[in-house]
């Protein structure tokens, strides 16, 4: 596809390589990635175990450093862009700290900008309300469900009100009648801010519903077997899975999982 | 048939042993009437010293009983001669006078808590340092842990001299013998607390660009709070007995290591063990009282789960 040269991409990856030493001899956890990633996508990786997924992301979150290759965060290195608060994280698990109530939790990275009490308090109000946890500010993660604690952790991201959101299968632990609301929640929420969305998953539906960039990766070493663009409409629900345009992106994201793992069993 | 199986007493003390005082009376009952069996067996071969001195033969073993738990100056003194000696000297003397134990306790006390608090503060002071540095936890931690195996009563006649020959004497040498037997807890506990953040909860700090002292007192400070709690519990403990070993070599002046010294020199065994009975309610009721701090803490932190 074309692009105007002036637009930059909010990611871009070339021949991004990640080995981890270890005792039994080198991971090649990520092997010669290319990748771009526009404003306002929603990109999926998806892949078995082991294909270097999550590593992807926190390399792109400067969490991982890489051996060889480029990559860049808006146009700056993951690094600079990782000291401009550029991204919000969402982790595996919600990540909150115990000792403090949802709304501190949401403060946190507030604090930490230095923003004001009453910047705070707005923005907490907003992204509370964002995720559907008006009424919880002043209860305890542990008083809260798990799917309830994972919003609170998206709400703690969203606060810092990045372009760039990097999610790290964060419905992973999550029911699957929770998910599919989270599921929707998160369509919603990055339908109405445009944001930029990187979401790791190994739920194929999950990937096919939320994106419109699907990578698939497969394992040993970690690469990018295959990259489909979503031709699904940007506004969608949850009916969509059983469109037949659907399903022809979700057999051609499994038919990729399946070929990637084929060569050694 | 079932309502009155369920209602049927499963026995009289159910009601009682199922709290905690129930299970703890009965254990200091059991505890003191081995005790009362001891001051027996142990006073025994004394009492019928003085039966033979006497020329007294067929003694009923009543009678030697009652005499074994009624000596001046018994191997073991039985528990209700401790208990009068406490109650002797608690009660019915003036706070300010020195054959008074609360007067001992006071003194103990004093340089107990002013050690525990230097103990305590060295001690996180130590622990930030070696969690922020590598060359100074590869350097300092071997130091923290030989320094406790130096036995403490080799060295605290010499804290207690060169401090003097400096010219500080009086509370502080005393205080300086608990901070060193307390520092070691809460360091070992605040090294360990303030490591154990999940790499999850780092990662997010970094994610958020913060510094290590944002992350320190926003992350770390936090989690190693449970780790401090049961730290400054071994600790007070220790500090207690740092003040009481503290107080043995300066001339036995006053302290409850004072009353134990006087006590053996001149073989008053009662004022010895009252001594020491006082000295471990003291500890209990210290060890108690952080452990109340601990409590409210926690309910405050939202982490009294």
């Amino acid at each position: 596809m074309d692009r105007p040269a002036s637009v930059q991409p909010v990611i871009s990856a070339k021949d991004l390589c990640l080995t981890f030493e270890t005792n039994d001899g080198p991971v090649h956890a990520l092997s010669n990635i290319e990748l771009t990633i526009d404003e306002g996508d929603f990109v999926s990786f998806i892949g078995p175990s082991g294909c270097g997924k999550t590593t992807l992301l926190r390399v792109i979150a400067d969490l991982e450093q890489p051996t060889s290759g480029k990559i860049a965060v808006n146009g700056m290195s993951p690094e600079e862009a990782r000291l401009n608060r550029a991204y919000g994280y969402v982790f595996q698990a919600p990540a909150l700290y115990p000792w403090r109530t949802i709304a501190g939790n949401v403060a946190l990275p507030l604090e930490i900008m230095g923003l004001d009490a009453k910047e705070r308090e707005e923005r907490i109000a907003r992204n509370m309300e964002l995720v559907n946890l008006k009424g919880f500010e002043k209860k305890y993660p542990w008083q809260l469900s798990g799917g309830m604690q994972q919003r609170a952790s998206i709400a703690r991201a969203l606060a810092v009100e990045p372009k760039l959101l990097l999610m790290d299968e964060p419905f992973g632990a999550l029911d699957e009648i929770v998910r599919d609301h989270l599921n929707d929640q998160l369509h919603q929420l990055w339908a109405k801010t445009n944001k930029t969305v990187v979401f790791v998953t190994h739920s194929i539906p999950e990937a096919v519903y939320l994106s419109t960039k699907i990578v698939v990766l497969c394992p040993r070493p970690g690469r990018i077997y295959d990259v489909i663009e979503s031709d699904l409409p940007r506004q969608r629900t949850l009916d969509i899975r059983e469109t037949p345009e659907f399903l022809k992106i979700a057999h051609r994201v499994r038919e990729g999982l399946k070929a990637g793992h084929s060569y050694d069993d | 048939m079932t309502t009155e199986a369920a209602v049927r007493p499963l026995s009289p003390f159910a009601g009682l042993m199922s709290g905690t005082i129930g299970p703890v009376l009965v254990v200091v009952l059991g505890l003191i009437a081995i005790w009362y069996v001891a001051t027996v067996a142990l006073n025994a071969p004394f009492q019928r010293d003085i039966y033979a001195r006497a020329g007294q033969t067929d003694v009923p073993f009543s009678q030697m009983v009652a005499d074994t738990l009624a000596q001046e100056r018994p191997v073991l003194p039985s528990p209700h001669q401790v208990a009068i000696e406490i109650w002797d000297t608690t009660v019915n003397k003036k706070v300010t006078s020195n054959r008074s134990l609360i007067y001992h306790t006071g003194i103990t006390l004093s340089s107990t808590l002013t050690g525990f608090v230097m103990g305590t503060l060295l001690g996180i002071g130590l622990a930030i340092l070696v969690v922020h540095s590598r060359v100074l936890d590869k350097s300092l931690m071997p130091w923290v842990i030989s320094s406790q195996t130096i036995p403490i009563l080799a060295i605290a006649p010499m804290i207690i001299v060169v401090l003097n020959a400096i010219g500080i004497s009086g509370l502080m040498p005393k205080a300086m013998i608990s901070t060193y037997l307390s520092f070691f807890p809460v360091t070992v506990g605040m090294v360990k607390g303030l490591r154990s953040p999940e790499l999850i909860h780092i990662d997010l700090m970094r994610t958020y660009s913060a510094s290590e002292a944002e992350t320190f007192w926003k992350l770390r400070l936090p989690y190693a709070v449970p780790y401090l709690f049961a730290s400054m519990k071994v600790g007070i403990a220790a500090s207690l007995v740092g003040a009481i070993v503290g107080e043995l070599p300066t001339g036995a002046v006053a302290g409850l290591g004072a009353r134990l010294l006087a006590g053996s020199y001149y073989g008053q065994t009662v004022q010895i063990w009252s001594a020491l009975v006082l000295a471990s309610v003291v500890a209990g009721s210290l060890v108690a009282l952080i452990g109340l701090l601990e409590k409210a803490t926690l309910a405050k932190m939202g982490m009294n789960r």
